[in-house]
């Protein structure tokens, strides 16, 4: 109990003082993270309405392929991240490892299929409804594809900030590939578990709390914000 | 119009799903003007057979064959379905799309929708998303979201299926008014009535078969098979 009135002490202190090193970090977090959505976004989002509108021999295994994705153990895919990144990895050349690239590129290949998976979920329930009509008007691919991602953004908002939660708070593969390096890759969750391995609990509480609020104050930025298109029921 | 994609054959046409025989086989020419209605009990095969003639379903067997080029004959003809689909925007968008997606400009596909919005009295409301209107709203739209191609030929399933009488009397205004325009009518209902007043011909459809195909006159007053003779009594047909 103690500690978490300290933590929230301690938050509070950082952010009314604006700590240096805390704006850094929770800079970084969102750069990272926001980076990495929007480009899984851009993979992601196509990738399910392809796969909605399209027939093809294994759809099905290739769904329950894409579901399974969505778990992939973020440590694992630093590792693999690592191993391709590293000195004697095939893009060792590039020297991207411990730079926020590094974390940028293991966010990708995380939310990626987050966001293709759900967003592919709510435009398949589209599809069903607009099957018929999209067919008998002689839509082209990519005008069906157009039909879904523009009538389902809302979905395609949800499954998008679900992607930016698990981005946010992820840890375990940005700690492999980025390092958690003072001023160049460290982020609110790698400097979290590094203040706990120092014992310094409220601190780390403190960082706690900022994250939790910045992944709330985003969700709620973004809902408000396409909540004045005033859509009605859906 | 360049050349008519009438008259549409079907030769032999059988639709199956799994073993099961849906429709046919089914030999049937239509041509010329006017309105043709679809009736029989639930269940005959009148939406498939509406389905195929439109491509929106497959010929097992046999074949469906139009009087024009294949990638012309589709996109001269419209389809209402039995229940509305409306997609997620306004009405005006709804009714505009057909026009968008023969890359017509947004302008002015969005100014002629505008017209038929008028057309069909739909007024402010065809501003809202399309979703919050009324069953018989929503079938007016889809009348207008297939009638601003002019279509050649015009498909409808039930359209009146579910309104009350001024509703069914205006969706039948439309159709008459397509009608005299020079579009094709190829429709099913359930409505003896609604037959009477619509049709040239009717085509009598039992277990995906057609029975029999007459004028409206003569099928009404002297239908040819029992089946038909029952139907119009109002009979049961097992
Ligand atoms: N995909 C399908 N799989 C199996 N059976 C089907 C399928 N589609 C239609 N049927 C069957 O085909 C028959 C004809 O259906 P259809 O919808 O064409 O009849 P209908 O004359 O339009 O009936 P209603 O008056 O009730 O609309 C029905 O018995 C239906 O169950
Ligand atoms: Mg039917």
């Amino acid at each position: 109990m103690n500690d978490l009135l300290a933590g929230l002490q301690s938050a509070i202190g950082l952010i009314l003082h604006l700590d240096h090193d805390l704006v850094e970090i929770s800079l970084r977090s969102l750069q990272v993270t926001i980076s990495a959505v929007l480009i899984s976004a851009a993979i992601g989002l196509p990738f399910g309405a392809w796969l909605s509108v399209t027939r093809f021999r294994y759809r099905r295994l290739a769904i329950a392929l894409l579901n399974a994705l969505m778990g992939l153990p973020p440590v694992v895919v630093g590792l693999f991240v690592y191993i391709l990144l590293s000195r004697s990895g095939p893009f060792g050349v590039l020297d991207l490892l411990f730079t926020p690239t590094a974390m940028i590129i293991a966010q990708v290949i995380i939310v990626t299929p987050i966001i293709a998976s759900i967003s592919h979920q709510s435009m398949r329930d589209l599809w069903f409804q607009y099957h018929d009509l999209l067919i008998s008007i002689k839509t082209t691919k990519w005008q069906r594809m157009k039909a879904l991602l523009w009538d389902g953004r809302r979905g395609l908002l949800t499954a998008t900030l679900t992607g930016f939660g698990r981005g946010i708070g992820e840890i375990g593969a940005i700690m492999i590939v980025g390092g958690n390096i003072d001023h160049l890759t460290r982020v609110l969750t790698t400097a979290i578990a590094l203040e706990v391995g120092k014992g310094d609990f409220p601190l780390a509480l403190g960082l706690g709390i900022v994250l939790i609020s910045m992944a709330i104050l985003i969700n709620l930025t973004i809902h408000i914000l396409s909540r004045t298109e005033r859509e009605g029921t859906w | 119009m360049v050349e008519t994609i009438l008259p549409v054959e079907l030769n032999g046409a059988v639709v199956r799903k799994g073993e099961k025989i849906i429709i046919g086989p089914l030999d049937l020419s239509i041509g010329g003007t006017g309105c043709s209605i679809l009736i029989g009990p639930n269940g005959a095969g009148k939406t498939t057979l509406l389905r195929l003639l439109h491509g929106l379903e497959r010929a097992n067997s046999g074949a469906v064959k139009w009087s024009a080029r294949k990638n012309e004959v589709f996109s001269r003809q419209s389809f209402v379905f039995q229940s509305p689909v409306v997609l997620r925007r306004s009405g005006v968008e709804n009714i505009a799309y057909p026009l968008i997606v023969r890359g017509v400009a947004r302008k002015m596909a969005r100014a002629e929708a505008e017209k038929w919005i008028d057309e069909i009295g739909l007024g402010d409301v065809g501003r809202y998303d399309a979703h919050v209107l009324s069953g018989g709203e929503k079938q007016k739209l889809a009348m207008a979201r297939a009638l601003i191609t002019k279509p050649e030929v015009l498909f409808l399933d039930e359209p009146t299926a579910n309104l009350d009488g001024a509703s069914t009397l205006e969706i039948e205004r439309l159709i008459l008014s397509a009608r005299d325009k020079g579009t094709r009518i190829i429709m099913a209902t359930h409505d003896f009535g609604q037959a009477r007043r619509l049709a040239d011909d009717i085509l009598f459809m039992h277990r995906g078969r057609i029975h029999e195909r007459a004028s409206t006159e003569d099928f009404f007053d002297e239908p040819k098979t029992e089946e038909a003779n029952k139907f119009i009594r109002g009979d049961l047909l097992l």
